[in-house]
């Protein structure tokens, strides 16, 4: 039995431990934020957070995720609560298709936690790994700027 | 029933369609609107249901273009019905209107005028019950939130009035529509119906679905074109855990598999186990336009005008060249597929889906009416990918194993080596100018493969090409004008008083070809674009002013005057060093969408690389229901071919296909992508709507070349305008 922390919640899962994460969270869980691109950790459409970093999840094998706190789109919020950076882009309506959106929403989430204030420059560099074939590029910057401001409110407001 | 009949039949039955769609009987009535005129009943398109809401029916599928939206609103507005109460279903054979294919920017022409009217039909109809039940008449009545109201007071629901609503006949033309001027949904900011789902993890995509019982396949493609299986060693795979069957048909191969990852695992190891003939042998890529530019082709004049011309004429020529390109959908090809009795049900992300369910239905053998396909979103779409071709792929695994949900996808290096191409393309052109520098002459031709090998027939489906019996082919055609396939947009929109363009259609194909995003459109404007540049150079002239001496479409002066205004071209402050400026216009299909752009750019002069600074656009897809769609499709179009321009090209060596990974078919990654792309978008209410989706591709590419031979001063002619390229021009 493979245990995964995904989410928050403790899993046992009965998978083979050279299964690459994406197909633990996606065939065995249920849950299909991640997506598929290429397998070969060129497009990040599977990105997910593993202990805060971004994580392709199509290369990392269960086995290397003992001990280690695995964060999905679905973990950041849902469609009647969206987090922070899902609610901008939604309201940067930052999509085309949507297909890469998932691992964009969580690279710039690992980003937004590690750099709560990045430049233009910063977020691109960052998000330099992760394609999109539709062209939503600056819409998405728009999106990680606009939620970096209403992460700092929001921090600001529990103090 | 032998092969011979029941090709007969189908062809019967193909026939009989076109035979019922074309409608002699309705030739002396007036034609109804959009795709109303091939499916002219209201209860195609619309049905009033009793809990107050209506259900609309589109044969357009969500391609990520935000189409569901745009209809929606449309809708809407003619309903005078919330978007919340109104259910859209997505393309299906068994309930929706067959509208073809979803494809050349057709939506919101086709489907968005069918919805416009049936809804505003059924909204008459809804009045005019009210009006039976009010004992008033209908003209005094008026509707709002989905009720009807009397000048009185008395209100009725849609609901209560839906049994006495009669939509089992045809659509009438004419239909009143509300008066732009009081629109409230269309034209107005509605967010995208689908944006939510996708951004928090909602099921939201055919890769995402699940069906109870479901399990995976996979398949192992050839190493390349025309390779055929010689020996199969599958006993060690037929073992392998999760290992449900192994499927073989000639040189079709795969794996079904309890899981996801084990049908992966699986299919690598058939893969080691199979071996192959060599295949094919494919061009020399270094030659490739020449060996295009050799083949036999077939000349149509698609354009001849006979004009004195003066003396002391200034003549210039050039050519035009784009290489291979490739769809290159982020997300790989899928589907689902069940086989119940004799029924085969498909889930697909089809562009069509009636058109892939004959497809699918010849090369199954089955009967037409025994194959559903029903349209479910798949990964962005930009024309004829390998979606038709994994729904026939899951079609042929579902009979393998009849009572389970077979879901397929493709591997990413299997969707970049087996996907239909846009074709490479050549063009020549060779203009005269007078002596006051006015265009007199134009002589043009465009080299290409037809741009549509889209299915219909088995044929063209790719698991036909494996199978041990294949389906016999069809030979390629071309799409006529006036909206065209090599040679969309091969005319051009400017006033030339001699004039010949010459289609010259190439059959033979030397790689998988057929429909990506703009078809010729985008060669065609890039070669009529980057030559108005040449000609206005050689005449003195701006390129604006230049273009606008040619033309009188007060609707193309437009979007030129109001692109350059934004852009700053004749006021804005000077560029820095190593930039350039570019400005380009077309008219897609010389009948949709205007489009005129003005570009920054910048030249890296060490590496070649050049980056798509700033762009200016300004759009007129008629009347606009959306202008935040309109704004983000043509963001991403701008985006799209400035891709496609700066570095894109499928790459092959004689034994196949190169650019199998996104290392081998690079795309514009966050660094290259622009600061600003600002879309302005002309609105002209109560116009028809021309469509959005393809007509940013031919201009962007123009205005980037032409802001690199403003940089530069160097003409580059060929694509993509790579660093490597760029570099060695300027080191001439």
């Amino acid at each position: 039995m493979i245990a995964l922390n995904i989410n928050g919640h403790e899993h046992q899962l009965d998978i083979h431990p050279s299964t690459p994460l994406l197909y633990a969270l996606r065939d065995t869980l249920h849950l299909h934020g991640a997506k598929y691109g290429c397998g070969l950790g060129q497009c990040g459409a599977c990105t997910v957070m593993v202990d805060g970093r971004a994580t392709y999840s199509c290369l990392i094998p269960v086995a290397a995720l003992a001990g280690l706190k695995v964060r999905t789109l679905e973990g950041l919020g849902d469609e009647a609560k969206p987090s922070p950076l899902q609610q901008a882009f939604i309201d940067e309506q930052a999509a085309q298709c949507g297909y890469c959106s998932a691992g964009m929403i969580m690279r710039a989430q690992a980003l937004l936690e590690a750099n709560p204030t990045p430049t233009d420059a910063e977020i691109r560099t960052q998000m330099q790994t992760n394609l999109c074939r539709c062209g939503t590029h600056m819409r998405i910057i728009a999106a990680i700027k606009r939620a970096a401001v209403t992460m700092a409110s929001l921090k600001e407001a529990v103090r | 029933m032998n092969q011979i009949s029941r090709r007969h039949i189908l062809g019967s039955g193909a026939a009989l369609i076109v035979a019922f769609t074309a409608r002699p009987s309705l030739a002396q009535e007036a034609k109804l609107p959009g795709s109303l005129a091939d499916t002219p009943m209201l209860n195609g398109w619309v049905r009033a249901d009793a809990d107050g809401g209506v259900t609309v029916f589109t044969g357009k599928g969500e391609l990520g273009q935000g189409i569901r939206t745009a209809l929606l609103q449309v809708a809407s507005e003619q309903l005078d019905l919330p978007i919340a109460r109104i259910t859209l279903i997505a393309p299906d054979t068994k309930l929706t209107p067959n509208e073809g294919y979803t494809s050349g920017s057709h939506s919101m022409p086709d489907s968005g005028t069918a919805i416009l009217n049936a809804t505003a039909e059924l909204r008459g109809l809804l009045v005019d019950a009210a009006a039976t039940k009010f004992g008033l008449p209908a003209d005094q009545l008026t509707t709002s939130n989905g009720t009807v109201q009397a000048p009185d007071g008395r209100r009725i629901g849609y609901g209560e009035l839906a049994s006495g609503v009669a939509l089992d006949r045809k659509a009438r033309p004419g239909v009143k529509l509300k008066d732009p001027a009081t629109h409230s949904v269309i034209g107005k900011p509605v967010p995208r119906i689908d944006i939510p789902a996708k951004m928090t993890g909602g099921a939201a995509f055919m890769q995402d679905m699940r069906l109870p019982g479901m399990v995976h396949a996979r398949l192992v493609r050839p190493p390349t074109y025309g390779a055929t299986l010689l020996s199969l060693d599958s006993t060690a795979v037929e073992a392998m855990p999760g290992m449900l069957k192994l499927v073989r048909d000639g040189s079709y191969l795969a794996v079904i598999a309890e899981g996801e990852w084990q049908a992966i695992q699986a299919m690598r190891a058939l893969a080691q186990a199979a071996k192959w003939t060599e295949g094919t042998p494919f061009p020399d890529q270094s030659k490739i336009f020449d060996t295009i530019r050799a083949l036999p082709a077939k000349d149509t004049v698609i354009l001849d005008k006979k004009a004195e011309l003066p003396a002391n004429l200034r003549t210039i020529s050039a050519s035009y060249r784009r290489p291979y390109g490739m769809h290159g959908s982020i997300g790989p090809s899928c589907a689902m597929a069940i086989l119940e009795g004799d029924a085969l049900t498909v889930w697909t992300h089809t562009q069509g889906v009636f058109p892939n369910r004959a497809a699918i239905a010849d090369l199954m053998k089955m009967p037409p009416a025994k194959v559903r396909l029903i349209h479910v979103e798949g990964s962005g779409c930009y024309g004829h990918n390998g979606a038709d071709d994994a729904a026939a792929d899951a079609a042929l695994l579902a009979r393998a194993m009849p009572g389970r949900p077979i879901r397929v996808q493709w591997m990413r290096e299997q969707e970049n080596a087996w996907e239909p191409y846009t074709p490479a393309m050549v063009t020549e052109v060779s203009a005269a100018l007078d002596s006051t520098g006015k265009i007199v002459d134009w002589q043009y031709g465009v080299w290409s493969n037809t741009h549509s090998n889209r299915p219909g027939n088995g044929a063209r489906l790719l698991p036909s090409w494996h199978i041990a019996e294949p389906l016999k082919p069809q030979p390629p055609t071309a799409i006529p004008q006036p909206e065209g396939g090599g040679d969309r947009n091969g005319i051009p929109l400017y006033n030339v008083p001699n004039a010949r363009v010459v289609s010259h259609f190439i059959a033979e194909e030397k790689l998988r070809v057929s429909a990506m995003r703009g078809l010729g459109a985008y060669t065609n404007v890039f070669s009529i674009e980057s030559f108005m540049d040449e000609l206005a150079l050689a005449a003195g002239a701006d390129p604006v002013a230049f273009r606008l001496a040619h033309l009188t479409d007060q609707r193309a002066r437009d979007v030129i005057t109001l692109a350059a205004d934004q852009f700053g071209w004749t006021k804005g402050a000077p560029l820095p060093t190593g930039h350039g400026r570019g400005f380009a216009f077309a008219r897609y299909k010389n009948l949709a969408a205007y489009l005129a752009i003005a570009v920054e750019i910048s030249v890296n002069r060490a590496t070649g690389a050049v980056r798509l600074v700033r762009a200016e656009v300004a759009i007129d897809s008629g009347q606009a229901v959306s202008f935040d769609g309109i704004r983000n499709q043509t963001q991403g179009g701008v985006i799209q071919a400035a891709s496609w321009t700066i570095i894109e090209q499928v790459t092959f060596d004689r034994a196949g296909i190169t650019s199998k990974d996104w290392r081998g078919y690079p795309i514009l990654r966050f660094a290259a992508v622009p600061d600003a792309v600002t879309v302005h978008v002309i609105d002209r209410p109560g116009t028809p709507f021309l469509g959005t989706g393809e007509a940013a591709a031919g201009p962007t590419a123009a205005a980037i070349a032409n802001a690199l031979a403003d940089a530069t001063k160097l003409r580059m002619r060929e694509l993509p305008l790579s660093p490597e390229r760029v570099k060695a021009a300027l080191a001439v």
